[in-house]
């Protein structure tokens, strides 16, 4: 018997390869959209911890020689008077990063590959092994060495021991740097002379902006998620509807309701999986396409390679599949649902596609999901919450369509003159059910699109201000000591540079970590540096040394308001002047006058320094630091290399974000065409008369276009308040509630004029082809619409 | 006994008045009967209580000694494809199976499917040259061929049809009424055929008429 | 994550893949002999052609108001060849655990290190024996100074023996199974300690004593053998009791009943009994933490109770290590080592 019912299922498939190709589109586009972004959001993930990993650099503080290499016997010696220290050497073999490691006193987390296939210690410290990603292996030479492959060793980088690593660089017995372990024992020697150690670096305050960038990355994968899980939902619900009468006629056969049932299951299980596994595929590769541009970006970020290739992670297929399959049940329950409560005896024709017959309580939905996202908004504490508020933005911005949408549509039928016109509206309004799940689909793509292009784009101006202002120097100087910053302002002041020594201390202030900076009074802070909030007059108050300026974190953080006294130093307490934006920076941060400064911190001395010098000077004034005060390349920062690369960075995460936005489009764009299609079928009872009053084919078919862009043009217009509520809960509340600053907002219309006219181009490529089958319609099928009434 | 009906009452939900009304009646073994009246009068919603598609408020219904009563879905779905063969207006065969695999499909769902016994039938109805085509390639009455066809396939013991001929022309549904009442007679089973028409109704050996849910 | 690599990655250390690894075959490397006779001090030193070595000092001390601590300082060598070298490509592994362990407390720290590079090892004459910073070292193995920290303690104590090295087994020859496995094998239990530990709440002066082990082999244990059990005990009669149970297949065991004076008697299979009386759950696991010991032969039969059951040594590969008392047939204390309990 199970045979028998499963050929009547399958059958329908077969006879309607339309339906099912509708199906697995469906499935599979909603699942690619999800997937690729996961893939491309797992994948930068992935590299750039692995880049950490492998680096260590920044995690550790570092010991390295005053001059040259460390030499071992000073390792040992480190080593032997309690400095767990470990040493590393670096170096390139053409074109791959080689990194050579002490594995047993590396400190967690820098050891290459904890879990690598055929990974053997003994073999490794005896001279045998190097781990690199599978695509950085073909490019070593060879080397004697065994490779093994590591994927979560950072790209284009090799790591061996130090032992093989000095031999194939050439460099027996010198060690670059060493790393010094958070754990430190009790008794510990001085460290020696000739050794300088470096503090850990927290990250810059540019690399912790890339974690924005993620934040944006993952709404978007969730909004993609919401427009992919409505399409999975609308495919499903039309499967069914298409075969309510093959499922009462089976029935009526002898075929029981719960055998049925766990059939029809079972079939959508395998069809859930097809559809998976063709939507992963093509999540693949519209991840593949794009993550050249998401790699290229976070190498710009971070100066660190990161892998421009894919590697299938278990991770995000799985969790592709699950969304299929997910979303496959979740969208089959309902529907299975209402087929084991259809009566048999019940009218089999399909219905409109759609939430018709539970408006009101749709509206109501609606209501409440967007009274929750308000309280949210206005009370919710915490990433969680910040996040809910998202969904319960969107999910009720949607469920509000339909009703919108009828009200919009009646209201033009009521003014409407004569006959087709006001046939026209009374019919849209009609339609509105059995397109409300594409519609919704399409809103929520068109509110995706406008909420992330107006976070990037309020990013990005945000982000290129905030560079002006800390950046506004054209170089940026580290000294390793005393000696050393008294040398580099001797050479800079010579060459005719103005010195703005960058003093700093950390301190808590108002009971929070803050960095209590002193600013010299000069032009370069009054003209690039804006305030959030500030008192007319500021900088001269801050130049006679009668207030303070804070960063936002701390303002917020402790809740100052404008003149509230904070405490500098001790015995130092000054009123808050201004508030600025510091994005990117974890802690509070406290800028006083450089006199003040000097008074309370008498011991501190600057160590880092910005330069400004004519921009054509630069080079002159790099090279006379370089020869006459012996600082390295590396403690000189290019002002303007930093921001071209900066920006760069920028444009191709709006490749990115473009091509998105264009994909999720086109995802509701079909969505539109498969319930166009279903209702094709559906609508002949309804056309048929009107055809026979005399509208010619041609003429409906023009209607049908004109009314699927009303209709897009309807939601368009909903969209963008949806989609600004969205920006606006991703700047002012998710990025506050993740990182404790908020980006200001601002508002791009004439991308959001292309956006809708994308929108309306999408609609109206979904609705050609069925126009264009209406257009042809053979006569006798409308005549059929008589002859089967009775 | 056949079928046994007995002061079978049936209202549905958010009406009134009751469809059946006590209606009691007996068929035996081969025995044709012929159920008329009126739009309304309650002869569909009595043959869908034969044939296990919905139940009574009250009565009766035991169709070859079982009593429909107590059955459950699964119960009434094994009565439908085993006992009993519903003939429909609207031939509701699956458009997406070929005419072959329609005539099969109930007779393989009842496990008795008999390849010869299938051929000899769309012989019999005159499908043989149609056996590969699907059902929207035929014209009506091919379709209700097909629809006997499937039915007498699996055997039925009683065979209920609703109407067979109502979407049929005059000449066609003489035609196809008369090869379904042959081949009842052949393979000895019951037949109840709702009909309107006084025609068709007086060529069936008993006759039953139904009057605002009554036997009158 | 470098604590997983070494786990994962050394099948040469010592207790590396778990203990049953010391069950594999030695290779080319030394076997332990019955003729071998040991010799001094060159045998205080590292043998670098067997597989794996160590130097293992366990101290039960006393504060001055009375509260017992105990003290382990450990060198383990594990060589992934039979050979020395000089630089990185020295086949030569070190290990170091130190512990100290109060009633309370128990505080652990692990250094790894190469051989070869000088970062650790072992000469015999004059005695030192290092790791980093951590070193036991003297003119001999007689008076040494041990000195150990971790990120929360530090000690630095001085040890005096007052008596003879005592010979395991059969003059050092010390057989692990029935099928015939054996490490060379001996041991000074007889120091007296004086020096400080540093602990969190301070410096704490503490006396008492120690005893030091050494033993070295190539395949230790029998393949079926899992785990052991190893008690080194002083009776406040001045007597000593060496004895271990080798889990297995069949439970192996082996014993030296070491008399005030040093005079050491090799006790066979059997002899020597020890029985779980309680057990504990310690980091995940269940250990027993008060055992049963009896030599019928000797009269002996005591309960033996850890003074902390908490004393996990939570390294590259865990296991239990502390101080215990002694209360029965005779009183005491020791040091109880409890290994392959997964």
């Amino acid at each position: 018997m199970t045979r028998t019912i499963l050929s009547a299922l399958f059958s329908h498939w077969w006879y309607n390869p339309l339906q099912v190709f509708t199906l697995l589109a469906g499935l599979a586009l909603g699942t690619a959209l999800w997937s690729g972004v996961q893939a491309i959001n797992a994948e930068a993930r992935a590299s750039y911890d692995a880049a950490a990993a492998t680096l260590g650099g920044g995690r550790y503080a570092q010991i390295t020689a005053a001059e040259g290499a460390v030499s071992l016997d000073t390792y040992v010696a480190l080593r032997r008077s309690g400095w767990n220290v470990s040493p590393v050497i670096e170096g390139r073999l053409g074109p791959v990063r080689i990194v050579g490691i002490e594995p047993l006193t590396a400190p967690g987390g820098i050891g290459p590959v904890s879990a690598a296939e055929g990974a053997d210690l003994g073999v490794f410290l005896g001279g045998g092994q190097i781990f690199a990603k599978a695509e950085t292996l073909t490019r070593l030479p060879d080397l004697g060495v065994t490779g093994v492959a590591a994927p979560d060793v950072a790209p284009n980088t090799a790591i061996t021991d130090i032992g093989v690593a000095q031999r194939l660089l050439g460099r027996a017995g010198e060690i670059d740097r060493l790393l010094v372990g958070e754990a430190q024992p009790l008794r510990r020697g001085p460290l020696p002379d000739g050794l300088v150690q470096t503090a850990p670096q927290d990250g810059t305050d540019v690399a912790r902006l890339t974690d924005s960038f993620h934040l944006n990355l993952t709404a978007f994968g969730l909004l993609s998620f919401a427009v992919g899980l409505f399409i999975v939902h609308g495919a499903i619900g039309l499967a069914f509807e298409q075969r309510r009468a093959i499922v009462r006629t089976v029935r009526a056969l002898g075929a029981p309701l719960g055998q049925l049932i766990g059939l029809m299951a079972v079939e959508l299980a395998m069809l859930g999986l097809v559809a998976g596994a063709l939507g992963v595929a093509l999540g693949y590769a519209i991840a593949a396409a794009l993550l050249p541009d998401v790699a290229a970006t976070l190498r710009g970020l971070y100066g660190a390679d990161v892998a421009g290739q894919l590697s299938l992670r278990p991770a995000w297929w799985l969790s592709g599949m699950a969304i299929a399959l997910g979303g496959t049940a979740v969208a089959a329950s309902g529907a299975l649902w209402s087929i084991a409560r259809m009566p048999l005896l019940a009218s089999a024709q399909p219905r409109a596609w759609g939430l018709a017959r539970q408006g009101s309580a749709l509206v109501w939905l609606s209501a409440a999901l967007l009274g929750a996202a308000g309280g949210l908004a206005l009370w919710g504490t915490g990433l969680v919450a910040g996040f809910a508020m998202l969904g319960a933005l969107l999910v009720g911005g949607a469920l509000a369509l339909p009703g919108v949408l009828g009200l919009g549509l009646g209201w033009a039928g009521a003014r409407a003159r004569g006959p087709v016109p006001q046939w026209f509206w009374a019919d849209s309004r009609a339609q509105v059910p059995g397109l409300s799940l594409a519609l919704m689909a399409l809103l929520l793509a068109m509110a995706a699109n406008v909420g992330v292009s107006t976070m990037v784009s309020s990013f990005r101006l945000t982000f290129v201000a905030f560079l002006d202002q800390r950046l506004a120097a054209e170089l940026y100087i580290s000294a390793s000591d005393r000696a050393q910053a008294a040398r580099i302002v001797a050479v800079a002041e010579a060459e005719g540079a103005v010195v703005l020594p960058l003093l700093s201390v950390e301190r808590a202030v108002a009971g929070l970590p803050a960095e209590v900076y002193g600013a010299r009074d000069h032009a370069t802070y009054r003209d690039n540096w804006r305030f959030l909030l500030g008192e007319p007059g500021a900088w001269d108050a801050l130049a006679r040394g009668e207030g303070v300026l804070v960063n936002e974190q701390l303002f917020r953080r402790a809740g100052l308001t404008l003149g509230d006294p904070v405490a500098v130093a001790a015995g130092v307490s000054l009123p808050v002047l201004a508030v600025y934006g510091d994005y990117g920076n974890p802690v509070g941060q406290v800028v006083v006058n450089d006199a003040v400064f000097r008074a309370a911190y008498p011991a501190v001395q600057a160590l880092r320094f910005g330069l400004r010098v004519a921009p054509d000077g630069v080079p002159g004034v790099q090279a006379a630091l370089r020869d006459r005060a012996g600082v390295a390349d590396g403690a000189m920062v290019h002002q303007a290399a930093i921001k071209a690369l900066s920006l760069s960075v920028f444009e191709r995460t709006f490749t990115v974000t473009a091509a998105l936005n264009v994909l999720t489009l086109a995802v509701a764009g079909f969505a539109i065409l498969m319930s166009l299609l279903t209702l094709a079928a559906m609508r002949l009872p309804q056309l048929a008369p009107v055809w026979a009053l005399g509208l010619t084919r041609r003429r409906l078919a023009v209607l049908d276009l004109v009314r699927a862009l009303v209709l897009a043009a309807l939601t368009g217009a909903l969209a963008l308040p949806l989609g600004l509520a969205l920006a606006w809960a991703l700047l002012a509340v998710v990025n506050v509630e993740a990182f404790g600053w908020r980006l200001p907002m601002y508002v791009f219309p004439l991308d959001y004029l292309r956006l809708g006219a994308f929108a309306l181009l999408a609609a109206a490529g979904a609705a050609a082809w069925p126009a264009w089958r209406l257009s042809r319609i053979e006569p006798v099928r409308l005549l059929g619409v008589f002859r089967h009434e009775r | 006994m056949l079928l046994h009906v007995r002061d079978v009452t049936k209202t549905y939900p958010g009406t009134e008045a009751a469809v059946l009304r006590g209606v009691s009646f007996d068929l035996g073994a081969g025995e044709m009967l012929a159920l008329t009246g009126e739009s309304g009068s309650g002869k569909s919603t009595l043959l869908h209580l034969i044939g296990g598609l919905d139940s009574a408020d009250r009565g009766v219904v035991s169709v070859d000694g079982t009593d429909l009563t107590p059955l459950d879905d699964v119960g009434r779905a094994a009565l439908r494809r085993g006992t009993v063969g519903v003939i429909f207006q609207q031939f509701n065969l699956i458009p997406s199976l070929t005419v072959a695999a329609n005539i099969a499909f109930q007779a393989r769902l009842a496990g008795r499917h008999d390849s010869a016994r299938a051929q000899s039938l769309a012989a019999r109805l005159g499908l043989a040259e149609h056996l590969h085509k699907y059902p929207e390639q035929l014209s009506g009455g091919q379709q209700q061929r097909v629809a006997i066809a499937r039915t007498l396939a699996a055997q039925p013991k009683l065979v209920l049809a609703d109407e067979p001929t109502g979407n049929l022309d005059e000449t066609t549904a003489d035609a196809v009424f008369q090869l379904l009442c042959d081949l009842v007679v052949e393979t000895g089973a019951g037949l109840v055929l709702v009909t309107h028409s006084e025609r068709l109704a007086a060529r069936l050996g008993r006759r039953l008429h139904l009057r605002a849910g009554q036997v009158t | 994550m470098v604590l997983v690599l070494v786990v994962a990655w050394l099948p040469g250390l010592v207790f590396a893949q778990g203990f049953a690894g010391l069950g594999t075959t030695p290779g080319d490397f030394a076997v332990p002999s019955r003729d071998t006779v040991l010799t001094f001090p060159r045998d205080h030193g590292a043998h670098p052609d067997f597989r794996i070595e160590w130097w293992y000092l366990t101290a039960n001390l006393t504060g001055p108001d009375g509260t017992p601590y105990g003290l382990q300082w450990t060198l383990f060598r594990s060589a992934m060849a039979p050979r020395d070298g000089q630089g990185w490509e020295a086949p030569q592994l070190w290990m170091g655990h130190a512990a100290v362990t109060t009633p309370e407390a128990h505080y652990v720290a692990e250094r790894l290190a190469r051989g070869g590079i000088g970062q650790a090892g072992v000469v015999a004459d004059p005695f030192a024996a290092w790791i980093d910073e951590w070193s036991m070292q003297g003119d001999d193995p007689g008076a040494l100074r041990l000195t150990a920290a971790g990120a929360e303690f530090a000690y630095d104590v001085g040890l005096v023996a007052q008596g003879p090295l005592v010979l395991h087994g059969d003059k050092g020859y010390s057989v692990k199974s029935a099928a015939g496995q054996a490490s060379h094998y001996y041991s000074q239990p007889f120091y007296a300690v004086s020096g400080v530990l540093t602990l969190p709440e301070g410096d704490i002066p503490v006396t008492g004593t120690a005893w030091l082990d050494r033993e070295w082999s190539s395949q230790p244990l029998a393949a079926d053998q899992t785990g052991w059990d190893w008690f080194s005990l002083s009776f406040d009669t001045g007597e000593k009791l060496m004895g271990f149970v080798l889990r297995g297949a069949e439970d192996y065991t082996a014993a030296t009943w070491i008399a005030a004076d040093g005079a050491a008697t090799a006790l066979p299979d059997g002899a020597f009994v020890a029985r779980p009386l309680a057990q504990n759950e310690v980091a995940g696991r269940v250990v027993p933490v008060t055992w049963q010991v009896a030599v019928p032969g000797r009269a002996v039969d005591v309960t033996v109770t850890a003074l902390n059951p908490q004393a996990w040594m939570a390294t590259s590969v865990p296991y239990w290590e502390g101080p215990v008392t002694i209360a029965g047939s005779h009183g005491g204390v020791g040091y109880l080592e409890m290994t392959g309990y997964e």
